[in-house]
C-alpha cells in the first residue's frame, strides 16, 4: 500500500521517535512488562504503515461483497439493512416461549432464535429419567409436533426467519418446523432460517452429542442435502465457534477450529457427491464476541479472508456465495460476571460494537443477569436495546468496515489469519478434523488456554472488574427468572395423553419406515418428516437411531 | 508417614454440557496434590455415588450450569448417606442463584462456589474441611 521510499522514511521516523521521545517517557515512567490482546497476541506501543507493508490492497482487502471479503460480505453492509437482531430465547413450556417470542417481535426484534431445553437437544422426551430436573430449564420443552405448533402459534413462518439451536437431533426438529410451515400454508421454498446442525463442536466442547461421529455426520449431511434440494433459503448448518470460545479458546483458536470443522463438513458433502457450489452458499457460521473490540474485529476479518481462500483454492468453489463467510454472533456469555451484574451491560455494549464493526449478519446480545439465571424480560429488553443503540446511534453502521486500514487492526488481522493457517496445517497433518478430535488435540488446546486464563485471574495478573479488582460488597441479586418444577410434571402428564391419543398404526409405520431407511444410505429426511407427522416424539425418533447407530461415549481429555 | 492423598470425584450431573469449569478444576485439584476422577457428562446421582463408592472418594464436587442443582445436589447427598458415605464432603458450583444456597446447605452440601470464585478458595476449602465429618 506504500512505496519503498515512503516506508523507509516511516521506519526511520519511528526509530527516531522510539529512541527519542518514547525512550525518555519510559525512563521516567516505566510501563508494565508486556502488553497483549485479550488472547495474548503481543502488542507494540505503536503501529505504522511499516507493520502492514506486506498488504496488497486489491489482493488482501479488496471491496465489500468481493473476494476475499475481508471488508465484508455485502456490498454496502448496514447502509442497506442492519444485521438481523435475533435473541436466543426459550424456557418453560412451548406456550410461555411463544409469548416471549411475540413480545420480542413486538419490541422490534427481526428474527427468532429457538432455545430448546436440554432433553430435546440430547434426544430424550421430557419424561425420560435423564430429563429429571431439566424440563424447561434452559430452553423450551419440545417433545413433539404438537409442542412446535404451540411454539409458533400466530407467528407467520413465511415472514419471520427462525434459527434453531439443535444439533444431533437437528433432522427431527427441522422436520417438525417444515411440517408446521406446511400447516400454515407456507411452501418450503419461502421458508428462511438457520439450523445449527453442527455435531463436531458438540463432541469438542458443547456436550449435546447423541451418536458416534460417523453416523451423526451422516445425519448432518442428509439435512444439508435435503435443504439444498427442497428448502433453498434455509441455512442448513451453522458451524459454531461460539462454544469453542466459551470453553476457553483464544480468538484465533475459535476461528481456526471452527474453520477446521467447516472444512470437515464441506469434505463430507463433497464425498456424498454434492458439487461444492450446490451447497456451500447455504453454509453459515456462528461466532463469539468478546470485549477486546479491536482483536474481535480483526478476528472476523481474518476468518472471512481465510475461509474465502479455502473455498476457492482448496475446494475449487466458483460461485461467490460459496466463498462468503456469513455468520451470526452472540456476545460472550463467559465474559459476564455474577458480581456487580449491571457492569455486564457495558461489556455487552462493547461486544455488540465489535460485532457491528466486524460485519456480522445477525446478532444475539446477552443479558446482564445471565451469570445468575435464564434472563428476565427486563434484562432481555436491555440487551435488545443495546443492539438498537449501536445500530442507530453509534455511527458504526454508516460506512463499511470502518476499521479497515487501521495499522493495528490490519496487523492483528494478518497475525490471526497466520495462526488460523498454522492450525489448519497441523490438523491436516493429523489426518483431518475428526482425527484431531479423536486424538483430543483440539480439546487440549482449548483447555490449555482456559487454564492459562484462570491462572491469570487467580494471580491478578489479569484484571477482571468486580471479580479480582474493584470488588465491593453488594446486596444479593433478586428478581431472577424461575422455571417452575411443575413444567416437568405437566409435560409428563401431557406426553402420556399424547402417546395414547395418536393413531397407533400410523405412528408405528412411521418409526418402522424410519428404521429401515436409516439402515440404508438413503436420505432420512423424508422418513423423519413422515414420523413427526405421525406424532412420533423426539425421544422415540432418536431412540430408533440409538438402536441403529449406537451411542457416543467420549474419551475425556484432561490436559 | 505421608498423609493419604485427598481423592475427589468431579462430576457433571444431568444433561448439561458446560464442562469448562469441571475440567479446569480437575487440573487445579491434581496440581494441588489431590487424586482426581472426572466422571464426564450426563451423570445420574446414582452413577456419581457409585463412583464415590468404587473410588473410595473423600470429596464429591458437583458442577451444574443448567439450573438442575436443586434437584441433583441434595439427591447425591441423600444417596451417599444411604450408602453409608455420609463422611464424604460434597461441594458444588456453577450458575446457582444466591437464594438457592441456604436450601442446598441445609440439604448437606458443604459449600457452593459461584462464578468468579478463585480456584485457591476452592482448594483451601476442600483441604480444611475434608475428613472433618
Amino acid at each position: 500500500m506504500f512505496n519503498e521510499k515512503e516506508l523507509k522514511k516511516i521506519r526511520a521516523g519511528k526509530k527516531n521517535w522510539s529512541d527519542g521521545p518514547l525512550a525518555k517517557t519510559l525512563s521516567k515512567a516505566p510501563e508494565k512488562k508486556a502488553f497483549g490482546t485479550w488472547s495474548w497476541i503481543p502488542v507494540d506501543t505503536l503501529y505504522t504503515p511499516a507493520d502492514v507493508a506486506g498488504i496488497d490492497y486489491e489482493r488482501d482487502l479488496g471491496y465489500p461483497g468481493e473476494f476475499p471479503y475481508t471488508r465484508g460480505v455485502q456490498t454496502n453492509m448496514y447502509r442497506g439493512r442492519f444485521w438481523t437482531m435475533r435473541q436466543y430465547a426459550g424456557f418453560g413450556s412451548a406456550k410461555e416461549t411463544n409469548e416471549r417470542y411475540r413480545y420480542l417481535l413486538k419490541q422490534g426484534q427481526t428474527g427468532l432464535s429457538v432455545a430448546f431445553h436440554l432433553p430435546t437437544q440430547a434426544g430424550y422426551d421430557s419424561d425420560h429419567p435423564l430429563s429429571m430436573g431439566e424440563v424447561g430449564k434452559v430452553g423450551a420443552a419440545i417433545d413433539h409436533i404438537g409442542d412446535m405448533r404451540i411454539l409458533f402459534d400466530q407467528i407467520p413462518l413465511g415472514k419471520v426467519t427462525t434459527s434453531m439451536t439443535i444439533n444431533a437431533a437437528a433432522t427431527v426438529l427441522l422436520g417438525m418446523y417444515l411440517s408446521i410451515a406446511e400447516e400454515q400454508g407456507v411452501p418450503f421454498d419461502q421458508i428462511g432460517g438457520t439450523i445449527q446442525n453442527d455435531v463436531l463442536k458438540e463432541i469438542i466442547c458443547r456436550g449435546q452429542y447423541i451418536y458416534p461421529p460417523k453416523p451423526t455426520m451422516r445425519l448432518t449431511v442428509d439435512l444439508i442435502e435435503y435443504c439444498q434440494k427442497y428448502v433453498p433459503r434455509w441455512n442448513s448448518i451453522s458451524v459454531s465457534g461460539y462454544h469453542i470460545r466459551e470453553s476457553g479458546a483464544t480468538a484465533a483458536q475459535e476461528m481456526a477450529f471452527t474453520i477446521a470443522d467447516g472444512i470437515a463438513y464441506v469434505e463430507a458433502c463433497v464425498a456424498r457427491g454434492m458439487p461444492v457450489d450446490s451447497f456451500a452458499p447455504r453454509l453459515s457460521f456462528f461466532f463469539n464476541a468478546f470485549t477486546d473490540v479491536l482483536e474481535e474485529v480483526a478476528k472476523f476479518r481474518a476468518a472471512r479472508r481465510f475461509w474465502a481462500k479455502t473455498m476457492k483454492n482448496r475446494f475449487d468453489a466458483k460461485v461467490p456465495q460459496s466463498m462468503m463467510l456469513r455468520y451470526h454472533v452472540q456476545t460472550g456469555g463467559v465474559t459476564l460476571t455474577a458480581q456487580q451484574p449491571l457492569n455486564n451491560i457495558v461489556r455487552v455494549g462493547l461486544q455488540t460494537y465489535a460485532a457491528a464493526l466486524g460485519g456480522c449478519q445477525s446478532l444475539h446480545t446477552d443479558s446482564y443477569d445471565e451469570a445468575w439465571c435464564t434472563p428476565t424480560q427486563q434484562a432481555v429488553t436491555v440487551a435488545l436495546r443495546t443492539q438498537q443503540i449501536v445500530a442507530e446511534e453509534s455511527g458504526a453502521c454508516v460506512t463499511v468496515d470502518p476499521l479497515g486500514g487501521s495499522y493495528y487492526v490490519e496487523y492483528l488481522t494478518d497475525k490471526i489469519e497466520a495462526e488460523i493457517e498454522d492450525y489448519i496445517k497441523k490438523i491436516d497433518a493429523m489426518g483431518g478434523t475428526l482425527s484431531a478430535i479423536e486424538q483430543g488435540y483440539i480439546q487440549k488446546e482449548i483447555q490449555n488456554s482456559s487454564y492459562k486464563f484462570q491462572k491469570e485471574i487467580d494471580s491478578k495478573e489479569r484484571t477482571y472488574v468486580g471479580v479480582n479488582r474493584y470488588v465491593m460488597e453488594e446486596p444479593p441479586v433478586t428478581d431472577l427468572l424461575k422455571v417452575d418444577m411443575k413444567v416437568g410434571e405437566e409435560k409428563a402428564k401431557e406426553l402420556k395423553q399424547w402417546r395414547a391419543a395418536r393413531d397407533q398404526a400410523a405412528w408405528k409405520k412411521g418409526l418402522d419406515n424410519l428404521r429401515e431407511v436409516s439402515k440404508t444410505d438413503q436420505n432420512v429426511m423424508p422418513a423423519v418428516i413422515e414420523a413427526v407427522k405421525a406424532n412420533a416424539t423426539v425421544g422415540e425418533i432418536c431412540d430408533v437411531w440409538r438402536q441403529v447407530f449406537g451411542e457416543y461415549r467420549p474419551k475425556e481429555f484432561i490436559s | 508417614m505421608a498423609e493419604k492423598k485427598i481423592k475427589i470425584i468431579v462430576a457433571k450431573p444431568g444433561l448439561d454440557g458446560h464442562d469448562r469449569g469441571a475440567k479446569l478444576l480437575s487440573r487445579i485439584f491434581a496440581e494441588a496434590g489431590m487424586e482426581v476422577v472426572y466422571t464426564g457428562l450426563r451423570q445420574t446421582p446414582e452413577m456419581i455415588v457409585e463412583a464415590a463408592l468404587q473410588e473410595d472418594a473423600d470429596v464429591v464436587g458437583l458442577s451444574s450450569l443448567s439450573g438442575v442443582h436443586n434437584y441433583f445436589f441434595p439427591k447425591v447427598v441423600e444417596l451417599l448417606k444411604e450408602k453409608k458415605l455420609a463422611n464424604v464432603l460434597v461441594v458444588g458450583g456453577g450458575i446457582i442463584p444466591l437464594e438457592d444456597i441456604p436450601g442446598l446447605k441445609q440439604a448437606g452440601i458443604a459449600e457452593i462456589f459461584g462464578p468468579g470464585t478463585t480456584t485457591d478458595v476452592i482448594v483451601d476449602f476442600i483441604k480444611s474441611n475434608v475428613r472433618a465429618k
